[in-house]
């Protein structure tokens, strides 16, 4: 009884087994279907789902959404002129944000990965690492004592006669950067890393001014992560609305999501797409300067 | 490679589209139905036994183990509770139909009304009504055709508050928030409420200061009074230092110098005093409220129309309003309670006197949130209804 129940039990398997031999496809296929149906279903279904939502409205009085195609909320997205400077501004300081973190992160991420030695690089890449480990709430709020009026920033500047930001739009812009520096750090690192030596040592013999070979060499090569890096700070500044509550008064894009999200879900949505579109536009531009070419 | 990437590239396009299409059929699909209008179900007749559990949505700091605790030894209903952090939020999570009551603000109760998502209150079955301040019962926001919606909670009011080392002499009126050129004087140190009920506020200032627009509910508004209130606050956006919607947020504004007047709750006022923080609000002599009144809120228990445990959500009600469970949740979170007996059983022998709970006179200038609807209320129908004040909150802010 017992070696027949075996002999069973290992068929089954040697059933499977054979079923999977010599069909690569299917071995791959069930590999993935899990995950993928993870994607498709939890990630892409919700989106479009939500996107859905952009089309329908709500219910005046009882304010009940009401499923039926229609456009009345891209109307009043695009009337509405203060959407548009929200968008601007919302876009403006992602932008602004990226270009300084990029300016910040180039010279650090160049030290630890050419210049530094293996545990001064360790100690560094643990330096940057360090900020992530704490809340991101704990962070913004420490700047919102340091920017008060009574802060820190204040006090350190009152010798020169000098006054800090206080709150505002230049207080999310410092926030911000602050913020989302590590994250571009971390793939600027990882691309100057993977350039051999070898090329800036040939670029130096064939009597290359340094600064040419920073041009014509090492910026090149590394062009694609510094996207990489912006692609996470222009897109997490784009989506963040806590900081924007807490160091302004100026609303973005999130903020006025966050707003109509209970009682407008459907208008929501709609604001909800505009960052989507902005981030497709962002990829393709970045694939245009040929960001992804050397991938 | 190059034929590769050109061929991800389509297949990438092709899911786009896909999801396109796919979306714009489901949009196309989806039907109108309202399943539910305000038709209001019928009250439980007779208390039954518990079921055993009750399933809540309350305002942060309603619903706390000191007196939950007692109430499930008492009771045998275990308190399963889900904190709203605002009044929009909890009308969707009671749309939901997953939740036996809420602890609706005026500016809720309306809208979960006229969807239909709770029923009239047999105050019978609620022995610790009958003590209720009378001033709260039977209010345009608790009570619906003549039927009462609900058990009221307690209440408060929005105040004036500066920084009494900045702002002398002290102010008697709103205008030092509102009025332009008096505001100007304290210009980016102007903290004022960061939610579209706001605009009620200036309503309210309108009320005393512009008499020819008529406004005689400030959450009652026609185009051209709306339109006054709105260009008020877009005036005052200039003077303003910061938007607050969290309680926590104004407390620091004012200790670190970045707000030197605003409009606050009694639990700001209180916790700034304590911290030993200059801060004044309208004294005694004025009846603690500028001249031209204020909003303030009032909140009620409502029991959902599809309650699956209404024999618990009753007793709940009944709990919430024992004069000894509202005076500790009235000392907790800093508001008037709702239930005159209460006023004996607080810690704080001065409670009752420090938020007015027993003063209506004062009630009595402060104008409760309320959901703003088209329904005016005098028989017009072209008042701005709430989705109008979120959108023209928005312009205000910039």
């Amino acid at each position: 009884m017992a070696a027949e129940a075996v002999a069973g039990k290992r068929s089954v398997g040697h059933r499977l087994a054979g079923l999977f031999q010599g069909r690569p496809r299917l071995q791959v296929g069930t590999l993935l279907a899990g995950p993928v149906g993870w994607l498709v279903v939890g990630y892409l279904g919700s989106l479009a789902v939500l996107l859905v939502t952009a089309f329908w409205s709500v219910d005046a009085l009882s304010g009940e959404v009401i499923q039926g195609f229609g456009l009345e909320n891209f109307e009043a997205l695009f009337e509405e002129p203060v959407y548009r400077d929200i968008v601007g501004r919302t876009v403006g300081v992602a932008a602004l944000v990226t270009l300084t973190d990029a300016i910040l992160a180039f010279p650090i991420a160049f030290y630890m990965a050419k210049v530094a030695s293996r545990r001064g690089t360790a100690i560094l890449v643990v330096a940057i690492l360090l900020p992530l480990w704490s809340s991101y709430l704990v962070k913004v709020l420490a700047w919102r004592t340091m920017l008060s009026n009574d802060g820190i920033v204040n006090w350190a500047l009152e010798p020169f006669g000098l006054h800090g930001p206080g709150y505002g739009i230049v207080a999310v812009w410092l926030v911000m950067s602050y913020l989302w520096l590590p994250y571009m750090i971390l793939p600027i690192y990882a691309g100057l890393e993977r350039i051999p030596n070898s090329l800036i040592s040939a670029s130096e013999d064939l009597g290359a001014h340094p600064l040419t070979t920073f041009r014509r060499v090492i910026l090149p090569l590394s062009f694609p992560a510094v996207v990489a890096g912006s692609i996470f700070t222009f897109s997490l500044t784009l989506g963040d609305y806590i900081t924007p509550r807490l160091v302004s008064n100026d609303q973005f894009i999130g903020n006025v999501i966050f707003n109509n999200i209970t009682n407008n879900q459907p208008f929501a949505a709609a604001l909800a797409i505009v960052p989507i579109v902005v981030m497709i536009a962002y990829l393709l531009v970045a694939r245009k300067l040929g960001a992804f070419e050397h991938v | 490679m190059r034929r590769r990437d050109a061929h991800s590239a389509r297949t990438a396009w092709l899911v786009v589209a896909g999801l396109v299409a796919f979306m714009l059929v489901l949009a196309g699909c989806g039907s109108s139905d309202d399943d539910n209008g305000g038709s209001g179900g019928e009250e439980l007749q007779q208390l039954g036994k518990g079921e055993g559990e009750v399933d809540l949505i309350s305002w942060a700091g309603y619903v706390e183990p000191e007196w939950t605790k007692p109430f499930e030894q008492k009771t045998g209903c275990k308190v399963n509770n889900k904190v709203g952090g605002t009044s929009d939020e909890m009308v969707q999570l009671m749309r939901t139909g997953e939740y036996d009551g809420v602890s609706a603000s005026g500016n809720a109760s309306a809208r979960l009304v006229d969807g239909g998502d709770v029923d009239p209150v047999n105050v019978d079955l609620v022995p610790n009504y009958e003590t209720i301040f009378s001033d709260l019962k039977d209010q345009p926001y608790n009570t619906f055709d003549g039927k009462p919606y609900g058990i009221p909670h307690g209440r408060g009011a929005n105040l004036l508050m500066w920084n009494s080392d900045e702002v002398k002499p002290a102010p008697d009126s709103w205008d030092v928030m509102l009025d332009p050129k008096v505001a100007a004087k304290y210009k980016g140190k102007i903290s004022a409420y960061d939610d579209p009920i706001y605009i009620a506020d200036a309503a309210v200032y309108l009320m005393t200061h512009e008499p020819d627009l008529g406004i005689e509910n400030p959450y009652a508004l026609n185009d051209e009074q709306f339109e006054a209130a709105v260009d008020l606050l877009k005036e005052q956006r200039a003077n303003v230092g910061e938007y607050w919607s969290e309680a926590a947020k104004q407390i620091s504004a004012f200790a670190n110098g970045d707000a030197t007047v605003g409009t606050t709750w009694q639990y700001q006022y209180f916790a700034l005093q304590e911290e030993g923080d200059p801060v004044a609000a309208s004294p005694a002599s004025q009846g603690f409220l500028p001249k031209e009144g204020a909003t303030g809120w009032s909140d009620t228990w409502m029991i959902s129309s599809t309650a699956k445990h209404p024999n618990c959500m009753y007793m709940w009600m009944d709990w919430i309003v024992e004069p000894k469970v509202n005076a500790e949740v009235a000392e907790f979170f800093g508001e008037a309670p709702a239930q005159s007996l209460s006023c004996d059983q607080t810690a704080d022998k001065n409670f009752c006197e420090k938020y007015h709970a027993d003063n209506p006179a004062f009630w009595e200038r402060v104008y409760y949130w309320e959901t703003p609807v088209a329904d005016c209320g005098n028989g017009n129908d072209d008042c701005k209804d709430y989705n109008e004040w979120v959108q023209a909150w928005t312009t205000i802010k910039g």
